[in-house]
């Protein structure tokens, strides 16, 4: 049934952390990378305009830190990712090489999105967050563990608890969060519905 | 849990079966693509040797990346052209149709549908870009998808999601002279946040709502996604059924608009309806407002003083600072008087008949300041047809306006209209993040297209009631 997806039952790496609410996908990745017709090199992409200045020197954005080059998990404060729709934006995170993001609370496509690729999303309150992107500055070595079955984050002796959106977990922990194979085997049902459907 | 609403009828109709993982999986009505998000999931398609199950289902545009000025092929923007032709290669190898630059119907995917008549209500409606919430304004249930749930929309037909919560926004009384719809739905996301939608659907109603016009519904539903909400709708009506008439769908129809209409009828909300939660906003209380920072919850009335991070709840204060900074504005000033380089009146939010109408009442009669680009980029082909049959480009024309050609254009600068450097746009779009625009430096004022008017003329953020030449009667 799970037509080859992996489950996703936990992540485990050091982290990377991007601070402030509101976070929307035009700082993740700017309008212009989106020409193409493929995800492939997205990643250089990510937070481009937080990472450069105009005279394309660079600053000091978490991305660029020698530090967190090889982080998995990203840590985020409230309502990341909001705006537009694009995949761009999770795809470009997945290909620099993150593959969960634990936060105060993110925008709903954003976290579906991340989910159809298999990165998990999720939230922890305020002061767990902080302390969690204080160690990761402190300590960039720290590995930091999100289990997605379990909803708990644990870094050094903490562990913290974490919430998981009770679909995605399912879907991530039974590896069936590419949803393809699993929708196209109800084609009977599919017709039945769309046969009930007055406007076709 | 809601019951009885709108948004609970139309997904039940809609519902094929409930997944292992706890998701719904909903047939999809009306499936609307466009050049920016779709090749990937074309991609994954091939990958797996799947093809498209019902391409009669889905309707193609372009409009993020079309030049506005000269269209002719090849783009001379390489990426441009890539992503075109790609897109061409897609719907004919699939049998999808495409509205493109030589038919005469290509425009912002959220025109396009409405004028068409594609859009339904009682429909389910995805496209990949989140201000599908737009089609909502018809009482359809429409939202943004990424990729791979297109990929999934063309694979199955069908989508996988979970129930939201539903929140009725009833806008009470009678909005005041140039007042309109943007100012509304800006007031709605200063009052309930940017991400004050999450988890919810906005159900948008009350006198103030009923009186809108349908591009104004459309205004509104196309901005709850910048209140957090993935999905708007407005029960279907009266003005609904109008326009719905005068679409190709119908003209012509009666019969099926007569079959059809009892379903519209049966999905509206209950008077008995069960929410989630009701918050009520006065609308006789809203005047014409603008952002005064880098989110669209960042939102003042236009007599208004810009507020002080610090009186600020605590977790928007980092936010305020740095988007007043980025800005350069002050707390205490009001946005009025604020200078403008940029006058750009388009988008999907804004770019309808009944928007340029609006707009090009204020500028009649007037120059737009020496100081200010000032540029009209019509929602459709169709739209800039109409509008030049009565002279609005004419108008604008002799104010000072270009007049261009129909796409997303300067509201998030993919083709060549952008801002550079600094500059300051008052724009009737739907987004003012950093660097939205084209320019990480750029600043954007979010209004109304009056508004959008009154700044052009004035080189500066003006309330459009005080012009001397507009009646405010
Ligand atoms: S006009 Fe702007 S918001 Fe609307 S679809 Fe185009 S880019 Fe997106």
């Amino acid at each position: 049934m799970s037509d080859g997806v992996p489950s996703v039952e936990r992540v485990s790496g050091t982290g990377i952390y991007v601070r402030g609410n509101d976070i929307d996908t035009d700082q993740i990745i700017p309008a212009r990378f989106m020409k193409v017709v493929t995800f492939d090199g997205l990643g250089e992409f990510a937070f481009f305009d937080q990472r450069f200045e105009d005279d394309d020197t660079e600053t000091d954005h978490p991305f660029n830190d020698g530090r967190f080059q090889d982080a998995s998990v990203l840590v985020v404060n409230g309502n990341f990712g909001c705006g537009s729709s694009r995949e761009h934006a999770p795809q470009a995170l997945l290909r620099w090489g993150i593959d969960a993001v634990v936060g105060e609370s993110f925008a709903e496509i954003f976290a579906g999105n991340c989910l159809a690729l298999g990165i998990p999303t999720v939230t922890a309150d305020q002061a767990s967050i902080t302390a969690l992107q204080k160690r990761i500055d402190d300590s960039p070595d720290t590995t930091i563990t999100v289990d997605v079955a379990a909803e708990t984050v644990s870094y050094g002796d903490e562990t913290i608890d974490a919430a998981v959106d009770a679909a995605q977990r399912t879907a991530l922990v039974d590896g069936i969060w590419d949803t393809t194979a699993l929708m196209r085997s109800n084609e009977a049902a599919i017709e039945e519905t769309a046969a009930e459907l007055p406007y076709l | 849990m809601s019951e009885r609403t709108l948004y609970d009828t139309v997904w039940d109709r809609h519902h094929v079966t409930t997944l292992p993982n706890g998701q719904d999986q909903l047939f999809v009505g009306l499936h609307l693509i466009h050049e920016v998000t779709s090749p990937q999931a074309f991609g994954m398609l091939r990958e797996r040797d799947i093809d498209v199950a019902r391409p009669e289902l889905t309707h193609a545009t372009v409009d993020h990346i079309v030049p506005t000025a000269d269209q002719s092929r090849p783009l001379s923007d390489d990426a441009a052209e890539e992503m075109m032709s790609e897109l061409e290669r897609n719907v004919r190898a699939s049998g999808i149709q495409l509205d493109d630059p030589t038919s005469g119907n290509q425009g912002i995917v959220h025109v396009i549908g409405p004028e068409q008549g594609l859009t339904q209500p009682g429909m389910t409606i995805v496209c990949g870009d989140s201000h599908t919430s737009t089609h909502g304004a018809f009482g359809a249930l429409a939202f943004g998808i990424g990729t791979s749930q297109i990929r999934d929309v063309l694979a199955t037909q069908t989508i996988a999601m979970e129930k939201q919560k539903v929140r009725k926004i009833e806008v009470t009384g009678e909005l005041g002279p140039h007042v309109g719809a943007k100012d509304v739905i800006l007031t709605i996301i200063r009052e309930l946040g940017t991400d004050g939608g999450v988890g919810y659907v906005y159900e948008y109603a009350g006198e103030a709502i009923e009186a809108l016009d349908m591009e104004g519904r459309m205004s509104i539903c196309n901005m709850s996604i910048e209140g957090g909400a993935r999905a708007g709708y407005i029960n279907p009506d009266e003005t609904t059924y109008e326009w719905l008439r005068e679409t190709e769908a119908f003209d012509g129809a009666p019969d099926e608009f007569e079959a059809l209409k009892p379903y519209w009828e049966s999905i509206r909300s209950d008077d008995d309806a069960v929410y989630d939660d009701v918050v009520e906003i006065d609308g006789d209380a809203i005047e014409p407002a603008v952002t005064w920072g880098t989110t669209p919850g960042q939102v003042v009335g236009i007599s208004e003083p810009i507020p002080d991070p610090a009186e600020l709840a605590p977790e928007k204060r980092d936010t305020a600072r740095a988007a007043q900074e980025h800005m350069r504005v002050e707390p205490g000033e009001t946005m009025a008087g604020y200078e403008i380089d940029v006058a750009f009146l388009g988008s999907c939010t804004n770019a309808r008949l009944s928007d340029l109408r609006r707009a090009a009442r204020i500028v009649d009669g007037q120059s737009v300041a020496p100081s200010v680009r000032a540029m009209v980029v019509p929602g459709s082909q169709r739209v800039k047809a109409a509008a030049e049959r009565e002279g609005l480009d004419e108008r604008f024309e002799a104010a000072g306006f270009e007049w261009r050609e129909a796409g997303c254009s300067m509201c998030l600068g993919m083709n060549e209209d952008q801002l550079s450097g600094e500059q300051a746009s008052a724009s009737s779009s739907n987004r003012n993040f950093v660097g939205r625009q084209g320019s990480p430096d750029g600043r954007t004022v979010l209004m109304s297209p009056r508004m959008v008017a009154a700044a052009a003329i004035t080189g500066e953020i003006t309330d459009v009631r005080t012009l001397p030449e507009v009646s405010v009667a």
